[in-house]
């Protein structure tokens, strides 16, 4: 998840300025996010990716402020 | 008048406010999170804190509260709900208020006394405080920096929705006074009816001359003084 | 059973020695499990083998106090059956290492051993000092440790109300973070981490139990090295949210009197909780490691017993009333989980799903081990330094220059930059907060207030450790008295190097005895307590640094009087007299970075009478503003009056012109850290009485010049403006920190 594009991202300039200043003058923008890692135990992909896409408006993203994308990938067993 | 203060684990400014509130001559009792009996209360306060830790968001898992849905009804019937801090952020988060808080942009938690220009917004909660005064309160806070689309702003100006802006102790509102870069230095915002406010700033923390400011009472006075709900 | 080799010893930090005491005792062999138990309890950390035989010279009973040293925290009786629990502890290492979540864990901590008494948390102040701010890293742990401070402190609603920073690079390697809790309690919710009632169960309550920290204990017992940053897993990460909701349900269950016994888990976990409480009751613990609920798969016996997983309880319960305890923990949706019993044999014996796995008796792991008496040697040299007169030399930089130079240290700079961070009201009764030379807290349906000031050891105590001791508690008792307060108790933390090294020792020693002597003097029992050895960084130690909390009582609550000036015309009074101590002053320290000259003299009767006449004179109104002279002497504490609300001075110290063989006589004036002084503002038409009550108390005063104008001159020597000196006391420490 990351703020939307529109939303002022102070930690993302600070971010930016730290490795401007560590000597990576090529970075022109910096984001920062949360990344979420979720272990599922579901029937099948769609079944998953439905249920995943729901958790994330109802909870896990706030639609005002962020924006996410997720990716389903098999669990191991 | 009856208050209820919700309480949510990590909710910590409940006493503060059932203090601020018997000191303006009301009486309160504790609404627990997993309750949905609001008890016939006439108004709800949401008081600060870290519900939930302010994990994953702050707000973000105490708006599902049973309590919360109880909260969600009482207000969309006129109910009088006070959001504070933390209660305003959840009042976001549950929808009963548009926009969020974020991170203040120093990302530092701050803890220092503001000042707060009353704005023309209609509501029984600021009856006790004229428009254009300023009154002094403090904020403590971490993810205070108000934020909402250009066309939600738009709306809360041309309909007097904003309640309080950051401003001077002589009234200029600007950057220079605002204290974590909230957007049009928004300090607290009101609904539509108007029987919704949330703020950031702690009124339950400036009730005293002994603690620094008590200019935070008169919220709390025009609330006891007045009528439990809007007419019509 | 093969014995240990020296490096399986090594890294439970058990001599050679002490494994063969072991075997002695216990008449066997010890397994690995057992051995594990025993290095935990027997370090440092845990028994206090080294420092134990000096604390016990600290005067620590009297009428007020209910429970001294030896439980979570010290309890004293305010009066209407209101007690007070406090306690100051460390969490250097840790801090050192990762220092957001090592202060954090640090504040986790000690608001635990405050709750496990059953009293409910009010106040946190916090004792920080790093290496110079001109160093990047030192800026980063510096930020980061106020960072984690206000994480937990501001996330479980505590207010963080007072505190002290402080910058050398003698600290470079060896950060050191004190934290210190105060807490309320009433008679009956009192209780204590003790075993009692053979058969009744023992549960552990809160957080899940991981890989935390294992041989955390171990770890605070050794120096720092190189390779410290690899013992990165030996910081855990906080939760205070859960630390909140377990001090609700602890508090709960204190109030309704249902438990037993109560301790909270810090270092060296499980073993050092039970152990300690079972040996108090005189009894003996079993318990069930497959009971312990845990957040990580496959961890042995020896994991469970040390883990350092923070935000866990222990607590002993009558049967009966289990059901009761485990509903208030669900509640608050935490887990409660019946690990054991109470047994009649004092031992501990450990099992794994029924099967025996240690067993060991408590008198051997709580108190068989050795009591160290490394050797204490005096430096040589010292009389050599302190024979030495920092007014010989002539001053590089003039009475102006200099002046600046002290204001703008971070040393005397304005710490709002810290203190904003922290949430510093929360529960209402912040009367007075941090800025000010002590903080009040109203107390709720009381007439009185708690005053509570922390202070560490002035910097002679490099020279002379017992004298620079002496001063803290002297500087305890003064910012006490600028409040109102009259003081009630102490708390102490004392940060040393590597107590192996004969010199360390001595400071050891010396710091102790002057800290029993002044306690004593003072009638101020020392109620509890931490000691830190070992901050030491390739084999550079820390100078002395003895931290004093200190508790008071103000009897007539008011808003705070503050020290800054506020009537133009107000004639300005020190109390005390003029100085010229130059050893160890902020002055010296940052002119030469040297450290000569004869300690500041002190008179702690002189100190005592200065304090009670500064409290009347306060509690009475009778002054405008009160203000105690320390840090940068005289010419800083004066700046400091004016700045605060804009308001010069014109003062005329009536100095005689400098002889030719101390050039430095003015700048000794100025800058002299004399103890024992301060600086009060009175309306002219009430000096007379100002002077009847000094003279009651035989207190020395002298009056100095008067409130206005926008400049601070001191006649004849030097000027600044208020303006000048306002931005190098607010840019000393904001100024260097890179953000806002």
């Amino acid at each position: 998840m990351t703020l939307k594009p529109v939303v002022n991202d102070p930690q993302g300039s600070v971010v930016k300025e730290a490795l401007h200043s560590l000597g990576y003058p090529e970075v022109v923008t910096t984001r920062v996010g949360k990344y979420l890692l979720l272990e599922l135990d579901a029937e099948d992909e769609d079944v998953a990716g439905r249920r995943v896409e729901e958790m994330c408006r109802q909870l896990l993203c706030n639609g005002v402020i962020e924006d996410f994308s997720f990716a389903l990938a098999p669990g191991a067993g | 008048m009856r208050f209820g203060i919700a309480v949510f684990p990590g909710t910590w400014s409940e006493r503060d406010c059932a203090h601020a509130v018997a000191l303006a001559g009301g009486e309160s009792t504790y609404l627990w999170h997993q309750d949905c009996d609001l008890r016939g209360i006439d108004c709800v306060i949401l008081p600060g804190g870290f519900a939930h830790g302010d994990y994953l968001r702050a707000g973000a898992i105490a708006r599902f509260a049973p309590l919360m849905e109880a909260v969600v009804a009482f207000a969309n019937q006129g109910g009088l709900v006070l959001g504070i801090c933390n209660g305003f952020q959840i009042l976001c988060e549950a929808g009963l208020l548009p926009g969020a808080l974020l991170r203040n942009e120093s990302l530092q938690f701050r803890c220092q006394p503001t000042h707060l220009l009353v704005e023309r917004a209609r509501s029984p909660f600021l009856e006790g405080a004229a428009e254009g005064s300023r009154l002094e309160i403090p904020i403590s806070h971490g993810e205070g920096r108000y934020y909402a689309d250009e066309e939600t702003l738009r709306q809360l100006n041309d309909s007097n929705r904003v309640a309080f802006r950051y401003c001077s102790p002589l009234g200029d509102v600007g950057p220079a006074h605002n204290p974590n870069g909230s957007l049009e230095n928004i300090a607290g915002i009101v609904n539509e009816a108007g029987n919704v406010l949330g703020m950031m700033p702690h009124p339950e923390r400036a009730c005293e001359p002994l603690l620094g400011s008590s200019d935070g009472l008169a919220l709390f006075t025009a609330l006891v003084g007045g009528s439990p709900r809007l007419p019509g | 059973m093969t014995a240990p080799t020296d490096r399986e010893l090594r890294e439970i930090a058990l001599s050679r020695e002490e494994y063969e005491r072991a075997i002695e005792l216990l008449g066997r062999r010890p397994n690995s499990l057992e051995l594990g138990m025993l290095g935990a309890m027997w370090s440092e950390h845990c028994s206090y083998k080294t420092s134990k035989r000096l604390l016990r010279t600290l005067p620590s009973g009297g009428g007020a106090v209910v429970q001294g040293p030896g439980e979570n925290a010290g309890v004293i009786d305010l009066g209407g059956s209101l007690l007070c629990c406090f306690k100051i502890e460390s969490h250097n290492h840790p801090s050192a290492i990762e220092p957001v979540q090592g202060a954090a864990t640090g504040v986790g901590g000690i608001l635990r051993d405050v709750f496990a008494m059953g009293a409910r948390p009010v106040a946190l102040l916090d004792a920080i000092r790093f290496g110079a701010l001109s160093d990047g890293l030192q800026r980063h742990r510096f930020a980061r440790v106020v960072e984690g401070v206000g994480f937990y402190g501001n996330c479980i609603g505590v207010p963080t109300v007072g505190g002290e920073t402080y910058f050398d690079q003698a600290y470079s390697g060896n950060c050191l973070v004190n934290a210190m809790c105060v807490g309320l309690a009433t008679p009956g919710e009192l209780v204590r981490a003790v075993a009692q009632g053979p058969g009744n169960p023992v549960l552990l309550v809160g957080a899940d139990t991981g890989r935390d920290g294992i041989h955390g204990a171990t770890f605070a017992s050794v120096q720092l090295d190189e390779d410290a940053a690899e013992r990165r897993p030996a910081v855990q990460v906080g939760n205070p949210f859960l630390e909140k909701c377990l001090m609700e349900a602890c508090l709960e269950l204190c109030s309704r009197q249902a438990l037993v016994g109560l301790q909270d888990c810090g270092a060296a976990g499980l073993t050092s909780s039970l152990a300690e409480m079972a040996h108090r009751g005189g009894l003996g613990i079993e318990l069930d490691v497959a009971m312990v609920a845990r957040r990580e798969q496959g961890m042995s016996p020896y994991e469970v017993m040390l883990s350092e997983s923070q935000e866990r309880m222990v607590m002993v319960v009558e049967s009966g009333r289990v059901p009761e305890v485990q509903a208030v923990f669900e509640r608050w949706q935490l887990r409660s989980d019946v690990i054991g019993r109470v047994i009649e044999e004092p031992v501990l014996r450990i099992l794994d799903r029924s099967q025996e796995v240690a067993h060991l008796p408590l008198d051997v792991l709580v108190e068989g081990f050795l009591e160290r008496r490394p050797e204490a040697r005096r430096p040589d040299g010292l009389e050599d330094r302190m024979g030495h007169d920092p007014l010989a030399a002539e001053p590089a930089w003039d009475l102006r220059e200099a002046w600046l130079h002290v204001l703008s240290s971070p040393n005397c700079g304005d710490p709002s930059w810290v203190f904003r961070q922290y949430d510093h009201q929360v529960g209402d009764d912040t009367v007075a907060g941090p800025g000010l030379d002590a903080a009040v807290l109203r107390l709720k349906d009381r007439a009185f207030g708690l005053a509570l000031t922390v202070d560490g050891a002035h910097r002679c105590a490099g020279l002379d450790p017992r004298r620079g001791t002496e001063m803290a508690v002297a500087e305890g008792l003064r910012n006490l008295a600028t409040v109102g307060a009259e003081p009630l108790a102490l708390t102490n933390c004392l940060n040393f190097g590597d107590p192996d090294q004969p010199e360390v020792m001595w400071q050891l020693e010396e710091a102790v005895a002057g800290l029993a002597g002044a306690a004593k003097d003072l009638g101020l029992p020392v109620v509890s307590g931490n000691v830190s050895l070992y901050n030491d960084y390739q084999g550079e130690g820390i100078p002395p640094t003895p931290v004093i909390g200190m508790v008071g009582r103000v009897d007539v609550l008011g808003p705070p009087l503050g020290f800054g000036f506020k009537h133009p015309g107000d004639r300005i009074v020190l109390i005390g007299d003029l100085g010229t101590a130059l050893a160890g002053s902020e002055y010296q320290r940052l002119q030469q970075g040297a450290l000569d000259g004869p300690v500041p003299d002190l008179d702690l009767a002189a100190e005592a009478a200065a304090a009670t006449a500064v409290q009347a004179l306060v509690r009475t109104g009778l002054v405008s503003s009160a203000h105690d002279l320390s840090m940068g002497g005289l010419a800083v504490a004066l700046a400091e009056c004016c700045v605060r609300n804009g308001l010069g001075a014109t003062v005329d110290l009536a100095l005689p012109a400098c002889p030719a063989e101390r050039p430095g006589l003015h700048h000794g004036a100025l800058f002299g850290e004399d103890p024992g002084r301060y600086l009060l503002s009175v309306p002219e038409e009430r000096l007379a009485e100002l002077a009847r009550t000094c003279r009651l108390q035989g207190v020395e005063w002298r009056d100095l010049g008067a409130v206005g104008g926008d400049s601070i001159r001191l006649s004849g020597l030097v000027e600044i403006s208020c303006a000048e000196a306002g931005a190098a006391l607010s840019g000393a420490i904001a100024g260097r920190m890179d953000r806002f």
